[in-house]
């Protein structure tokens, strides 16, 4: 699978003449993730050199909040469809695990599946009735669907309500208990989002996500070659959806807590401001992104407690003038698709 | 308890929400005109258009803090308004129009960020609240046993006497030809002479201007804080996706539709699930369902008229 993912274009393309840069671009989409991800392995080692362990609980966060920007860049970027809600896939997956472990069921060979699924099946039912629509009302529906995910959370009396959710202890595995370690745990998030970050890449080279890229381009010829471009996107989204969810689960072990917060709109936007920092239509600017919003974050709160007022005017300068997101920046080119 | 008093009681219940669903409703059709014109006039999503509402709110706290009159605050509340959406309208939306739905979320969104963070840093964390005003405190007998205070009516009246205005602004005033003008073809309203930038920014102004007169309206019964906004752009996002997009008239019947079906819902989902539900699981079930009504409505209504029900435009 790693050849095949490493091997972006489609094998039929046609044998042109090597344009200059070429070469590099492929040379960025190869490069850019091994640095990323041997940066993320080296970390906990490197954290504890440096005497900043606080480093790893903060980049556990980082690596799962990248996994959901992720999840929203196979939908945003390849398949051009602006999704607003998408907090609400990763809360979900917080609360299966939050709701599950209430119940009495930690068992994680149980849980995540769980996670996943409901997550996959809430955006499969929103997906089926958001996806009748175009542009700006695809884009208000979706927020609205979040919402409503995200006060249906609220009115759980039963499970915190308003308060949220403590989970007394993280997920199991087999009775053992090896998510408790919070550097095994690290390690068991990097795995979860290299695997993805890797099935991802399969999911957009393949002829299922050509289609999607196709299909965001111009859905009436992808009609015309007899495909339907809504079942197409409606997969992507629910596939999404499930990304979102183990993200979800993940966050919920993380923090041992969830809340109605993690579905606000709020998150929403933060997970496309992410996707956006990092340049749509690449997962790992998406990882990229993730890594600079939640570093800026982080290091903008230390200034001062109204980080917000240097952030917002910060977006808005990025939106009107880098449009291509920060990998834009580089001098290798990572758009692909 | 006698039947008889019970049924009498829950009528008067209902009497009384259906009042407050409509004042919910009106509220909302002043946020929800501004963000349909914008978009019909603009082909622009205008995020922020909820921190105008907040805005619009704190301009009248302040402004009463300073005079203590209502309608000084009312003046401030609307005037300040006016002035953000024109600021903001000049430094950040003006450079939007042409750019995607996505670019212009995120502009908007950074704003958002900014204005409530800027809210808090200026008035504080903990809420504030706005007294009613003397001539319209108080309550009167509208039926038998029903009771119902001044200032609600106030709003319902003044939201159906803005609603009016605006209908006959927008169907037989210059500027509201030139607004139906530029929804449907703001190229040839150029090529035709008109200054198509002012035209954009008075849509803006104007729309910001009703929303923060509904902030002001709503603050004595509210209380203010920096999130009241981001509640009230999802609300007024339902309503126009339901009455289809750049339409008054549709962002009305929408307006009054959420409005009724979210406080109908909230106050009688309960009741009803225990006719038929153990009183424990009515308790979970009834609260869950009320919040998700007004998002089942408007997947229902998407799902037969996916451009909503007076929608013109399918962008």
């Amino acid at each position: 699978m790693t050849a095949r993912a490493a091997e972006d274009r489609p094998p039929e393309a046609p044998a042109l003449p090597a344009p200059a840069g070429t070469r590099a671009r492929a040379l960025g989409r190869l490069l850019v993730p091994v640095l990323l991800f041997a940066a993320f392995a080296a970390l906990p080692a490197a954290a504890d050199a440096l005497g900043q362990t606080f480093l790893v609980s903060f980049a556990t966060r980082v690596m799962i909040l990248a996994l959901a920007a992720m999840s929203l860049d196979l939908i945003l970027g390849y398949g051009g469809l602006v999704s607003f809600g998408h907090a609400a896939f990763l809360g979900i997956g917080a609360y299966a695990v939050g709701i599950a472990a209430e119940e009495g069921l930690t068992e994680g060979l149980a849980v995540f599946p769980l996670a996943i699924a409901a997550a996959a099946l809430f955006a499969l039912a929103t997906g089926a009735v958001s996806l009748r629509t175009r542009g700006v009302y695809f884009i208000m529906i979706t927020l609205a669907f979040g919402q409503m995910a995200f006060f249906t959370a609220i009115s759980l009396s039963a499970y915190g309500g308003d308060d949220g959710l403590t989970i007394w202890g993280r997920t199991e595995f087999l009775g053992g208990t090896p998510l408790e370690d919070d550097r095994a745990f690290y390690f068991v998030v990097l795995g979860c989002l290299a695997a993805c970050y890797l099935l991802a890449r399969a999911i957009v080279a393949s002829r299922f996500g050509r289609v999607l890229q196709a299909a965001r381009q111009s859905p009436g010829r992808v009609a015309a070659l007899g495909l339907d471009p809504f079942a197409y996107q409606l997969a992507a989204y629910a596939i999404a959806g499930g990304f979102a969810g183990l993200a979800g689960a993940l966050l919920a072990n993380h923090t041992e807590f969830v809340s109605p917060a993690y579905m606000s709109w709020h998150r929403s936007g933060e997970l496309i401001v992410m996707v956006i920092l990092g340049g749509m239509g690449s997962f790992h600017g998406a990882i990229l992104g993730a890594i600079v919003y939640l570093g800026l974050e982080e290091a903008l709160s230390h200034l001062t407690e109204h980080w917000r007022l240097l952030f917002g005017p910060f977006l808005v300068l990025v939106v009107l003038h880098a449009r291509g997101g920060l990998l834009s920046l580089l001098p290798v080119r990572p758009r692909d698709g | 308890m006698p039947p008889e008093t019970q049924s009498g009681m829950s009528l008067t219940l209902a009497a009384v929400q259906t009042l407050n669903g409509l004042q919910l409703g009106v509220l909302l059709f002043l946020v929800a005109a501004g963000l349909t014109l914008v978009f019909g006039v603009m082909d622009f999503i205008n995020l922020a258009h909820g921190v105008q509402y907040m805005m619009g709110a704190y301009f009248a706290v302040a402004g009463y803090a300073l005079t203590s009159n209502f309608l000084a605050a009312l003046a401030f509340a609307v005037l300040g308004s006016l002035a953000l959406g024109l600021l903001l309208e000049r430094l950040v939306f003006r450079r939007l129009y042409r750019r995607s739905h996505l670019d212009q979320v995120l502009g908007t969104f950074g704003i958002i960020i900014f204005l409530n963070e800027l809210a808090r840093t200026v008035w504080g964390a903990t809420p504030r609240t706005l007294p009613v005003p003397e001539a319209l405190s108080g309550s009167i007998l509208l039926m038998d046993g029903l009771l119902y205070p001044v200032y609600r009516l106030a709003i319902l009246a003044a939201g159906l006497v803005v609603a009016a205005l605006l209908y006959v602004l927008v169907r037989w005033s210059r500027a509201g030809m030139l607004v139906r003008a530029g929804a449907s073809n703001p190229r040839m309203l150029s090529a035709l002479g008109i200054d198509v930038d002012r035209l954009f920014a008075g849509v803006v102004g104007f729309g910001a201007m009703l929303a923060g007169f509904a902030g002001l309206m709503a603050a004595p019964i509210l209380s203010v804080g920096s999130s009241m906004g981001d509640d009230l752009l999802v609300l007024a996002f339902v309503v126009i996706v339901i009455g289809g997009i750049g339409s008054i008239r549709g962002a009305f019947v929408g307006a009054l539709a959420v409005g009724l079906v979210d406080t109908l819902g909230r106050s009688f989902a309960t009741d009803i699930f225990k006719l038929f539900l153990a009183p424990a699981a009515a308790n979970e079930a009834g609260p869950a369902l009320a919040s998700m009504l007004i998002y089942i409505l408007m997947a229902g209504v998407l799902f037969f008229a996916p451009s909503g029900l007076f929608g013109a435009k399918t962008a």
